[in-house]
């Protein structure tokens, strides 16, 4: 509890920001906040003045406080940091004027500390939530209105800035976070939701991000983090910026907390309006789809030059990815992380489509924990979308060594089978050169039910790499470039696969984007049910 | 024994002829267009050229391997190589060219001057003999003072000077490059005249003595003494001058008893005096043009010529029908010194073949990978019309039509040369580049009219995508309100002004698809008329704007409407926003670029050949810091500033990419 309470002892954001979970208490007991608000009025002697007007003067007065949120000062101050307000924020992230706002005379009613005096008080007190609407989709802003989101069946965005807990609400302000917590562990599957971490977001806080499905950071301005330097550095000793402790960079390539930056507000609001295009509304809803006017049955003649002739060459999995997809346009998912595998958003004639692919460019393509890990979520995701799944193959096996025994590939590794296995969405996967050992199984093969799988010409599907494989076969025997060759002619192509139906036909490369098209539209209806269970048991 | 477009070329009249081909190739060209277009493909050794297309053993057991009976050398590599026709002859194969006495005369510059001066061809004064002490010898020629590898062409190890300092820096730097180019490093001075034209005589020859001229080429459109447009025929030539150059050629072809196609280079002063520069003793990259105004296939002729048949033709049934314009088309970078090699792999690439009157060379096609171990020319793009004003419009659309992305290419500078009011009128020098653009070349400059119309044509892209972005196929979820709307507001910022831009659509309330919607823009004051397709998907982007066709290409778009158009040739970056976010993005933090003066980052892929500094030293502005050898051409470094060197992160002999970082100052 210490760590919440502690993470961030400077308040100066608090109020311009409309921090995203202090008034979450107060939504709770809605009906409960005018009265007491009103009791408050009374006892200031500036009040009485003011109090014999209308009601309807009155409100038209707090929408307009409102609206102001802490003040011109304050939003000054916001902005001379290069960072928005959360109104202008949320009318930069939506269509224009489809904004409805909701909860706006919330204040807080912490009476501590000095903070019932009126110049601490501001009606919608430290979050704007509501509900609106991108390219005339519906969607929800902020946590408060979870619950609805998951009635209606819309995705929830949360734009976070905030500098943790109100110390001076004490305890309230842990039920508070909690609250979210479980509202977003609820909503986890039934509705897409996203977090833009825009400002500090410390201490308990960072748990409502963690628990989404996309968390997207802004370079420079946003922080992620339990405890920050001061208490680090008091516990552990250790000397470290905010920046290198729980910054974009940070979470986007070491940790793999947050899954893309952006420059600043303006870019990271116009890139999430485009991302969230990518997403079905719901649980219950088709992944969209949008007009599309790239032909479906375009050939791309660069796919049958990508692949090298030597095996041991790598080549960049994005020129397949881009080449396939509708307008060469990819929206990736942490592409600063784990970059041995690539996942990502597209859409192939106009329908959204998850793309997995290994990349040969980095670690030879290989998995390991970290891009076993991403690889699995990002599936999870699609599949409790109702995204269909496309893997590109080219994958020499799972790393080997101590430190990824002793981290935990065997039980990592298996995530990425599982998510895999259980997926039960339309799954189309292309082997474009090595599939070796398990790491061929996992890769959605036949086996764990891909719906149709092609091989390149250039595929292997083996056991293992035709050295490695003659040097356990023959062990001591010499001539073993002999034997190398006589593999390389028996395995290293696609033709063992294709004759025991692993692969459901070996394609021109050019033909890749027409083939995939045809099957979504095939696969479209496609309706697979798992086992009933209350949930499965993933290796987490 | 070739590669890229030249093998193409070949190949495509062998095939007409009904030969058959093989082609020979490196290991990274395996999936080359040209290997594929051949019959038959032997690969003869690995990337670098020296131990592939110049390994003449290989190549040799290549031959034998296909029992090939003749070899095309295209031109580069073995082309002007006479031990390589010796090799040929002595296992009777046949040399498509001349024969090796001739290569041998012509591919010395000091000897081919003394045979032309033999044969009254006009001759520059100069020095003819191995330079051994430069400064001594530019002295008594005079400067400016060229000087050139001996065993050189196309501009490879050759400099101008100007001073006794530039000569020895130029002595220095060009014998280097000639000794790793043609493994010979003698060096020739001569003087340098000065406002010339560079302009050849195409010549043609057999074995039986009849040796026939095909009208000239102006190659004067140069950079770095290597061409970019050339054009058949001249502006500059009068009939008279035109048949003396020819006849001297001829006389020249004669006196060497040459056989096969060649080209005899001259310079050109303003008073139509000419000088003989050299004779190729092989194809030219820029014969297109040529077989355009003639008719003729130069390739079908020197295979013809090799086999041993006379010429068909004579001096008097040579035309000059119409006019025929060659852009080379390099992946390089126009704004690096007119061009500097960039590498990358063709994401996309279409060419404008399909409009008439176009002629494409090219021996690449889309995926195919421009590496730094071969010349970076994408292909020649050759058109052809009744008149020089006709060609030089096809030319035109021809380029606005062109489709490259992945790498860096010149096309901005080729179009505004095209378009130059200068070049239109032929007033035109091998120093026409550094005259017009003494600053480097910066891309076309907007005129007014021209900014409008580009702000114009990147709101309504702009719009055009929000409105798609709205259209979800059969979901019944989506709110139809904003898709009525047809009045925006936008700011587009270009070149760092922001521009306010209103815009109206209109167009049938009830057509979803906004195909042929015409889009009404004010723009600052005045007003753009745009409609098109708006094909989204497409490269290409015919538009019609204030009635006028035009032809755009779309680069780039992203969410946070950042636009790159290719306009008249030139890439513009555009950024479209709402006036909402246009008026917050003022709040938004600068990002602070990283300070490049005190660090020198590699302007293009290639290996380094020499580092001439260490840590610790002082180096002066303008000092050589390290050279970076690419596509055969040595690049000297140079310090922006005075400044102690504090880091260096590369060594000679490694390879470095494009943006590395190899010096540090403090």
């Amino acid at each position: 509890m210490a760590a919440f309470a502690a993470a961030r002892s400077s308040r100066g954001v608090l109020s311009a920001i409309k921090a995203s979970f202090n008034t979450f208490a107060n939504v709770k007991h809605g009906l409960a906040v005018a009265p007491i608000a009103q009791s408050h009025l009374l006892q200031h002697a500036r009040w009485y003045s003011v109090s014999h007007l209308s009601v309807h003067e009155r409100i038209d007065r707090k929408r307009n406080a409102a609206l102001v949120g802490g003040g011109q000062k304050r939003i000054d101050a916001q902005h001379k940091r290069g960072k928005l307000t959360a109104r202008e924020r949320v009318e930069l992230l939506l269509d224009p004027d489809s904004f409805v706002e909701y909860d706006m005379f919330v204040e807080h009613r912490c009476s501590d500390f000095g903070m019932e005096e009126d110049h601490n008080k501001f009606p919608g007190d430290s979050v704007v939530t509501g509900q609106g609407r991108i390219n005339g989709r519906l969607v929800y802003v902020f946590s408060q209105i979870m619950d609805q989101a998951m009635m209606v069946g819309a995705p929830v965005i949360g734009l976070n800035d905030s500098g943790g807990a109100r110390i001076q609400e004490g305890v309230e302000s842990l039920a508070g976070y909690a609250d979210i917590f479980l509202r977003n562990v609820l909503a986890s599957g039934v509705v897409p939701q996203i977090s833009l971490i825009m400002g500090p977001c410390a201490g308990g806080a960072v748990y409502s991000p963690a628990l989404t499905d996309f968390t997207f950071m802004v370079k420079d301005t946003s922080y992620l983090f339990i405890t920050g330097p001061d208490v680090v550095k008091s516990v552990t000793n250790e000397d470290v910026t905010q920046e290198e402790l729980g910054g974009a960079k940070t979470h986007t390539a070491v940790s793999g907390v947050a899954h893309r930056a952006f420059e600043n507000d303006i870019d990271a609001l116009l890139n999430l309006r485009d991302f969230f295009n990518f997403l079905p509304l719901s649980n219950r809803d088709p992944a969209p789809v949008t007009e599309c006017q790239d032909p479906s049955d375009r050939l791309v003649p660069g796919l049958d030059t990508v692949v090298p002739f030597e095996t041991t060459k790598a080549y960049d999995m994005l020129d397949i990815i881009q080449g396939v997809v509708d307008e060469r346009e990819f929206f990736e998912i942490m592409p600063n992380y784990a970059k041995n595998i690539v996942v990502g958003f597209a859409r192939m004639n106009g329908r959204t489509v998850g793309i997995v692919g290994n990349q040969p460019k980095v670690a030879s393509g290989c998995l390991d924990i970290n891009s076993s890990v991403k690889g699995a979520r990002f599936v999870r995701f699609c599949d409790a979308f109702n995204i269909p799944i496309i893997t590109f193959v080219d994958v020499p096996g799972f790393l080997p060594g101590t430190s990824q025994e002793y981290g935990g590939i065997i039980r990592h590794g298996a995530k990425l089978l599982f998510a895999f296995a259980e997926a039960t969405v339309p799954k189309i996967t292309i082997i474009t050169r090595k599939a070796y050992g398990g790491a061929y199984d996992v890769m959605s093969s036949k086996h764990l039910r891909g719906d149709v799988n092609y091989a390149w010409p250039s595929a292997e599907v083996a056991v293992m790499g035709a050295k490695g494989a003659v040097q356990i076969i023959f062990r001591g025997k010499t001539n073993q470039a002999e034997q190398e060759a006589e593999y390389v002619e028996k395995f290293a192509n696609p033709f063992p696969a294709a004759v025991r139906g692993f692969v459901d036909d070996i394609i021109v490369p050019s033909t890749t984007r027409k083939r995939i098209c045809r099957d979504l539209e095939v696969l479209a209806s496609k309706k697979q049910t798992n086992p009933w269970k209350k949930h499965a048991n993933i290796p987490l | 024994a070739n590669r890229g477009e030249i093998a193409c070329r070949v190949m495509k009249t062998c095939r007409k002829m009904g030969i058959k081909t093989v082609a020979v190739h490196s290991d990274v060209d395996a999936n080359a267009v040209h290997v594929k277009m051949a019959d038959e493909a032997v690969c003869v050794g690995p990337a670098p050229t020296n131990r592939s297309y110049l390994n003449m053993d290989a190549i040799m057991d290549a031959i034998r391997i296909t029992g090939a009976q003749a070899v095309h050398p295209g031109y580069g590599f073995l082309s002007e190589n006479k031990e390589f026709a010796k090799r040929l002859a002595a296992e009777d194969v046949v040399f498509v060219g001349p024969d090796t006495h001739a290569i041998h005369a012509m591919g010395d510059k000091i000897e081919s001057k003394l045979l032309a001066k033999a044969a009254k061809v006009n001759v520059i004064p100069g020095f003819d003999g191995v330079v051994e002490d430069a400064v001594k010898i530019a002295g008594q020629i005079g400067y400016p003072v060229m000087i050139k590898a001996s065993a050189g062409g196309g501009g490879k190890g050759m400099r101008i000077a100007w001073n006794d300092d530039e000569t020895r820096e130029g002595f220095r730097l060009s014998s280097q490059e000639a000794a790793s180019s043609f493994g010979d490093d003698r060096l020739l001075i001569e003087k340098f005249v000065d406002n010339p034209r560079h302009i050849e005589i195409q010549v043609l020859a057999d074995k039986h003595g009849n040796a026939l001229w095909l009208n000239e080429r102006e190659c004067s459109i140069q950079r770095r003494n290597q061409k970019v447009v050339e054009e058949a025929p001249s502006t500059f030539l009068d009939p008279d001058t035109r048949r003396a150059m020819g006849e001297q050629a001829v006389q020249l072809a004669k006196a060497v008893k040459y056989s096969s196609a060649g080209t005899v280079e001259f310079l050109v002063d303003s008073k139509k005096n000419f000088y003989f520069l050299e004779m190729n003793t092989r194809l030219q990259v820029e014969h297109p043009i040529t077989e355009c105004i003639t008719g003729l296939d130069l390739v079908q002729q020197m295979i013809r010529i090799a086999k041993g048949f006379p010429l068909v033709h004579r001096q008097e049934d040579i035309p000059i029908n119409g006019w025929a314009i060659e852009s080379r088309v390099y992946a390089e970078d126009p704004y690096k010194s007119f061009g500097l090699p960039s590498i990358g792999r063709l994401s996309q690439y279409q060419e404008p073949i399909s409009l008439p009157n176009v002629r494409v060379d090219s021996g690449i096609q889309e995926g195919s990978d421009i590496s730094i171990y071969y010349d970076p020319m994408i292909s020649k793009l050759v058109t052809y019309g009744a008149t020089r004003a006709e060609a030089l419009q096809k030319m035109e659309d021809a380029l606005d039509h062109y489709v490259i992305r992945g790498v860096t290419h010149n096309i901005p500078l080729l179009r505004e040369i095209i378009t130059n009011p200068r070049f239109i009128s032929g007033d035109i020098t091998t120093n026409f580049l550094p005259e017009e653009y003494p600053e480097g070349f910066t891309g076309h400059r907007l005129t007014p009219e021209g900014r409008r119309e580009l702000l114009a044509t990147a709101a309504a892209l702009y719009i055009s995508a929000q409105l798609r972005s709205q259209r979800f196929m059969g979901n019944l979820r989506v709110s139809t309100t904003s898709q009525e709307q047809s009045q925006w507001e936008l700011q587009v910022e270009l070149e760092k002004k922001s521009h306010l831009v209103s815009l109206s659509r209109s167009g049938s309330s009830f057509t979803v698809s906004n195909t042929h919607a015409r889009t009404h823009v004010e723009v600052d004051g005045g007003s753009v008329e745009v409609s098109g397709e708006w094909n989204l998907a497409s490269a290409l982007l015919p538009l019609s704007i204030n009635g006028n066709p035009r032809v755009l290409q779309c680069l780039s778009r992203d969410a946070t409407g950042q636009i790159t158009l290719q306009y008249l040739g030139t890439q513009f970056k555009l950024r479209v926003l709402s006036r909402l976010a246009a008026k917050l993005t003022g709040h938004m933090p600068e990002k602070v670029p990283e300070d490049t003066s005190s660090i020198l980052r590699s302007p293009m892929p290639g290996s380094v050949v020499a580092v001439s500094v260490k840590p610790g030293d002082m180096v002066a502005e303008g000092q050589e810091i390290c050279v970076i050898e690419a596509m055969k051409m040595q690049n000297s470094l140079i310090a922006a500033r005075a400044a102690k060197v504090k880091s260096v992160h590369c060594k000679a002999g490694e390879t470095v990419g494009e943006g590395d970082l190899l010096v540090e100052l403090e």
